[in-house]
C-alpha cells in the first residue's frame, strides 16, 4: 500500500531527531505541570467549574500536553513541507505524481502524528501517572476506544485546516503570517488554553461547535467519560461533517490553485 | 581576549546585524505584520485565558485578577524584550548542523553578538506592547511613590536579565546534542508562563525550588509583592524583593561561564 509506505518513511524521518524528542517531552512536562497547579486552584475555589472536578481539570492538562504535537496545534507536519515546496516550485513535481496530492500528505501527516503521539504523547503521560494522584486514564472500554477514534479524527481535521493555510502559499508565497495566526486560533478554540467548558456562555456553545473542538476538547470529554453512548457518537459524527466539510474545501482550493497559479519558477 | 575595544564594539555590530535584518522582514510588509499582529494576539489569548477563568473565580490563590495582571505583564515584558535581543541564540544547534557557525567564527565579531543578533525579530515588539498594555492596567489602581516606580523598573531590567541568561545558558546545551533547541523553551517560555500565576498556587517545595535552584521567582514575584504591598505568602523575607539584580548578575555570570565553555568545546562538523 503505497499510502502506508508514505506514512512509515514520515514516521522515520521525524524518529531522527532523538534529542529533539526528549526535550520536547521534558518541555511538554513542565507546562503540564505548571498548568495542573493552576488549574488546580482554579477548581479549588469552584469545585465544579465546567462540570469537571480537579481530577477531571488535571487529566485534560495532559491530555492537552500529549496531543500538542500529535494534533499540531501550533501548526507544523507535512503541510509545512507543502508551503515550503509551493514557495520553492517543488510542488510542479507533487502535481504530476500518479497519486492524490492530498491522501500523500494526509498519509504523511498520519505517520508523524503516530510518531509524535508515541514519544511526545506517552511521554507526558507516563510522568502525570507517576506525579499526579488526580490523573486518572479512561474508565471504561468504549472510553478508551472512543477516545482513539476521536483523536484519528483530530489529526485529520487539524491537518484539513493547515491544509487550507499551506494553499495561501500558492497565492501569497509565504504562508509564515497566516499560520501564526491559525495556530493562534486554534491554541484558543481547541481548548488548549483553557477548557472550553468552562467558556461562559454564548462563547462556550460557538467553541464547542467549531471545528477546533475536535482538537482537543472532544477527544478529553471522551476520555474523561462525559460522552458516552449515543452522545459520544454524535461526538464523532460531528468531528465527521467537519472533516468532509473542510477536506472538500481543500481539494477545490487546490484545484482553482492549479489552474489558476503559475507555479513558482517555470 | 575581551579587551575592552571588542567589548565597546560590540553594541554597534549588533545593531548593524540587527539592522540588516528588520530591512529583510519588512521586505514582505504583509508577514511581518500578521506576524507582529498574530504574535500579539497569542500572548494575549494568554491573558484572555486567566481573565475567563475569572468569570468562575474571584481570586486565584489568593491573587486578585488586577494583581495577576502585573505578574503577567511584568514577565511579559522581560521575557518578549530579552526574546527579541537574544532569542536567536536558540538557533545555535542549527548552526552547528549546518556549519555556519565555522562562517561566523571567521568573521571580527564576537560570536554571540553575532548568533543573537542573527535573524533579529522586530516583530516580537508585538507581544512585548501586548504585555507592556497588561501591565499598565495593573498599573492603576497601585498607590504609587517613588520607592515603589524604582522597585518595578527594577523588576523590569532584572528579569530581562535573568531571562536573558536562560538563553544563552539552556542553550549551549546545544554544542553538545546540536537537536535540543526545545530544552531552553522549558526553562524561558516554561518560565515565563509559571510565573504569570502568582506562586501560590503551586506547593511550598516548588517555590522554594523556584528561588534557590532556579530563581524565576525573582522575574517578577519578590518584586511584585512589594509593589502590591503584600506580606510574602511563603513567609520569606521582604528584603527579597530588592535581590533581583544580584540574582540576575550572577545568573549572567553562570551563562557566560557555560557560553565559554560551549565555544571551547565546539568541533566543526567538518564538511
Amino acid at each position: 500500500m503505497l499510502y502506508v509506505a508514505v506514512a512509515t518513511r514520515t514516521f522515520r524521518r521525524y524518529s531522527t531527531y532523538v534529542g529533539a524528542t526528549v526535550a520536547g517531552i521534558f518541555t511538554n512536562s513542565v507546562f503540564g505541570v505548571i498548568y495542573s497547579f493552576a488549574y488546580l486552584a482554579l477548581w479549588d475555589q469552584r469545585p465544579d467549574a465546567g462540570g469537571y472536578d480537579g481530577s477531571d481539570a488535571v487529566t485534560y492538562v495532559w491530555i492537552g500536553q500529549a496531543l500538542l504535537m500529535t494534533v499540531a496545534v501550533w501548526g507544523g507536519g507535512t503541510t509545512d513541507d507543502l508551503a515550503e515546496r509551493i514557495r520553492t516550485g517543488d510542488v510542479a513535481i507533487d502535481l504530476y505524481r500518479p497519486v492524490g496530492m492530498m491522501g500523500w500528505y494526509l498519509a504523511g501527516d498520519l505517520g508523524r502524528a503516530a510518531y509524535h503521539l508515541l514519544t511526545r504523547g506517552i511521554g507526558p503521560t507516563v510522568l502525570a501517572w507517576l506525579l499526579f494522584d488526580q490523573f486518572d486514564f479512561p474508565g471504561s472500554v468504549q472510553a478508551a476506544l472512543g477516545f482513539v477514534l476521536s483523536l484519528v479524527l483530530a489529526v485529520v481535521t487539524s491537518f484539513a485546516i493547515r491544509w487550507l493555510v499551506a494553499c495561501s502559499a500558492f497565492w501569497l508565497l509565504d504562508q509564515s503570517g497566516l499560520r501564526m495566526m491559525a495556530g493562534a486560533l486554534a491554541l484558543f478554540f481547541s481548548g488548549m488554553a483553557l477548557p472550553l467548558v468552562i467558556f461562559p456562555e454564548p462563547w462556550r456553545t460557538i467553541a464547542l461547535a467549531l471545528p477546533w473542538a475536535s482538537y482537543l476538547q472532544t477527544p478529553a470529554d471522551i476520555w474523561l467519560g462525559k460522552r458516552e453512548g449515543l452522545d459520544l457518537l454524535a461526538a464523532l459524527a460531528q468531528q465527521g461533517v467537519w472533516i468532509a466539510v473542510l477536506l472538500g474545501l481543500g481539494q477545490l482550493v487546490l484545484r482553482s490553485a492549479t489552474r489558476k497559479v503559475v507555479v513558482q519558477g517555470g | 581576549m575581551a579587551d575592552a575595544s571588542v567589548v565597546r564594539a560590540a553594541p554597534r555590530q549588533y545593531a548593524w546585524i540587527a539592522l540588516m535584518w528588520i530591512r529583510a522582514a519588512l521586505a514582505y510588509p504583509a508577514s511581518f505584520w500578521t506576524l507582529t499582529v498574530a504574535g500579539a494576539i497569542i500572548t494575549g489569548l494568554d491573558f484572555v485565558g486567566i481573565a475567563i477563568m475569572f468569570t468562575t473565580i474571584d481570586t486565584l490563590g489568593d491573587f486578585g485578577l488586577r494583581e495577576i495582571a502585573l505578574l503577567y505583564g511584568a514577565t511579559g515584558v522581560a521575557l518578549g524584550l530579552a526574546d527579541m535581543a537574544i532569542g536567536s541564540v536558540e538557533q545555535i544547534g542549527h548552526h552547528v548542523r549546518t556549519g555556519s557557525l565555522d562562517t561566523m567564527l571567521t568573521r571580527p565579531v564576537p560570536l554571540l553578538v553575532q548568533v543573537c543578533a542573527d535573524r533579529f525579530a522586530l516583530r516580537r515588539l508585538g507581544r512585548i506592547s501586548q504585555s507592556a498594555v497588561v501591565l499598565a492596567w495593573a498599573a492603576v489602581p497601585i498607590d504609587w511613590t517613588p520607592a515603589r516606580v524604582a522597585v518595578t523598573l527594577m523588576m523590569l531590567v532584572a528579569g530581562l536579565g535573568i531571562f536573558f541568561a536562560f538563553f544563552v545558558a539552556f542553550s549551549c546545551i546545544q554544542f553538545w546534542t546540536a537537536d535540543a533547541s526545545e530544552l531552553a523553551n522549558a526553562f524561558t517560555y516554561g518560565g515565563n508562563t509559571m510565573t504569570q500565576y502568582p506562586l501560590t498556587v503551586f506547593p511550598r517545595e516548588v517555590v522554594l525550588s523556584l528561588t534557590f535552584l532556579l530563581p524565576v521567582a525573582f522575574v517578577n514575584w519578590y518584586p511584585s509583592l512589594y509593589v502590591l504591598g503584600r506580606e510574602d505568602p511563603f513567609g520569606m523575607p521582604s528584603w527579597f524583593a530588592f535581590l533581583s539584580p544580584a540574582v540576575a548578575l550572577a545568573l549572567l555570570a553562570l551563562a557566560a561561564l557555560a557560553w565559554r565553555t560551549g565555544v571551547r568545546h565546539y568541533t566543526s562538523t567538518g564538511s
